[in-house]
């Protein structure tokens, strides 16, 4: 049987009220949302700079360790989720380890890419200023890299805020509770009130990134993106 | 199906002796080349219908240079909005358009997902061929047509093909959320897998469908070698994108 259109539409509409009846659990699944995405993010972050310096010092390894994190990008997000889930279980830590891995392959492109493109007379000067190997890491490249390393956080975090909509599927709370919740009611409200909220969370923290960029990266405030 | 059996308990080796176990029982056969050749059928299905609707507009816009805030801003857009809230969204259109759970809100998804990659490589590539050479081409007679088909599309044929493979692996991925709104594929073994504690079949599942996904990815890097065109050229501007 084929519902009319005007069936249809009434079918799609929000229902308003239970929207609004749900703003303490918006609350709470944007607690573990954000939760989820920053243990990842920051973690991920912390690892990426290891790699990022062992990529740095020896140059041979940057190829196999983006060829790595490139294949573990890859493989499609529920795919990793799963591949854990023998070991440990439907838990947070399954989740976390996925995410994290997801954010490697961008954030390790990104500072080695800002670190080379360091103006190689930029480098000399500093040399001749007497700065070694490590002083100029930390003090001249790491802070001229500072731009192309924030817009690699800016890609790791709003994809990863994408990503975490599918750990409710392993348990994991978060924005995807309500699109799981609403596609097994079949009830669109549901879903998209989900939806609308990553993508909103997203946004914001792709904005917040932009001006934790113009602060740690004064001198790009006129020509940022 | 096999037996579900619960590998926590046993440890490594029970699960994978589970494994072996369900790889090895010829019942498990059909349902895994089935599902994989519905997993890789729908994908390739869902990548042409999105490059068929979406290249005729994304070479017009970029041989006219129109709409290039749409260029940047949908690359941004498409990482924002989840695709599991895409997959989530088509299934009740695709019931109040009585189409169904199962295929079509996985199908229709897909589709939406896969064209915003596309968009924005064809732009890039197109738009940063070198004026220089355009103009040579217009030097030598071309009208836009011409332009278009004889120099902008094989000058930009790589990052086109990159579109095209950055849309397929999402779209191979993507298509495994297609089990929670009813569809077949590789999904099922994971969604199922979870739903009966069955961890042998999860890791059957995890497996196929992140060895697909590569699998997909390789033959793009092969099939780039067999572009059209002198891959050497210095065919871009140095600002692209």
């Amino acid at each position: 049987m084929t519902p009319t259109l005007a069936q249809a539409a009434a079918e799609v509409g929000i229902d308003w009220g239970w929207v609004f009846g749900h703003v303490d659990e918006m609350w709470e699944r944007t607690v573990e949302h954000v939760t989820l995405t920053g243990v990842a993010v920051v973690v991920g972050f912390i690892l990426a700079v290891a790699l990022s310096l062992v990529a740095i010092r020896w140059r041979a390894t940057y190829k196999p360790i983006t060829w790595f994190t490139g294949v573990l990008y890859t493989i499609p997000s529920l795919g990793l989720f799963a591949f854990m889930v023998p070991f440990t279980g439907l838990t947070l830590l399954t989740a976390e380890i996925g995410l994290i891995l997801y954010t490697l392959l961008i954030l390790v492109r990104n500072i080695v890419a800002g670190i080379d493109g360091v103006p190689a007379n930029v480098v000399e000067a500093a040399r001749g200023m007497g700065y070694q190997s490590r002083e100029l890491l930390w003090r001249i490249e790491v802070p001229l890299a500072m731009p192309v390393i924030i817009a690699g956080v800016r890609i790791a975090t709003v994809t990863t805020i994408g990503l975490v909509t599918v750990t409710s599927l392993i348990g994991q709370g978060g924005y995807g509770v309500f699109i799981e919740r609403g596609i097994s009611r079949r009830f669109l409200t549901e879903i998209l009130v989900g939806t609308v909220l990553s993508v909103s969370l997203a946004v914001l923290f792709d904005f917040l990134l932009v001006r934790v960029g113009r602060w740690v990266a004064p001198w790009t405030r006129k020509t940022a993106v | 199906m096999g037996s579900p059996v619960d590998a926590k308990d046993g440890g490594v080796m029970d699960l994978f002796s589970d494994v072996s176990d369900f790889v090895t029982d010829p019942a498990n056969w059909t349902g895994m080349i089935t599902r994989t050749l519905d997993h890789l059928w729908i994908s390739l299905s869902a990548t042409l219908v999105a490059a068929l609707l979406i290249l005729p507009l994304a070479l017009y816009l970029a041989h006219y240079r129109r709409a290039e805030f749409l260029a940047t801003s949908l690359v941004n857009m498409g990482r924002a909005i989840p695709a599991f809230g895409i997959i989530g969204l088509a299934l009740p259109i695709s019931l109040a358009l009585g189409l169904g759970v199962g295929y079509w809100p996985t199908f229709v998804a897909l589709v939406a997902l896969a064209m915003p990659p596309i968009f924005t490589n064809t732009y890039t590539g197109v738009t940063g061929v070198r004026r220089a050479v355009v103009e040579a081409a217009r030097g030598m007679g071309m009208k836009d047509g011409e332009v278009l088909i004889r120099t902008e599309i094989p000058l930009a044929m790589p990052l086109i093909w990159t579109g095209l493979r950055v849309s397929a692996v999402q779209v191979v991925a993507t298509a495994t959320l297609g089990a929670v709104v009813g569809w077949g594929g590789l999904g099922r073994y994971l969604i199922d897998g979870f739903a009966q504690g069955d961890d042998a079949q999860v890791l059957v599942g995890a497996v196929a469908v992140a060895l697909l996904a590569l699998f997909v990815d390789a033959l793009f890097a092969v099939g780039e070698r067999f572009l059209p065109g002198d891959q050497t050229a210095d065919r871009f501007s140095s600002v692209t994108a």
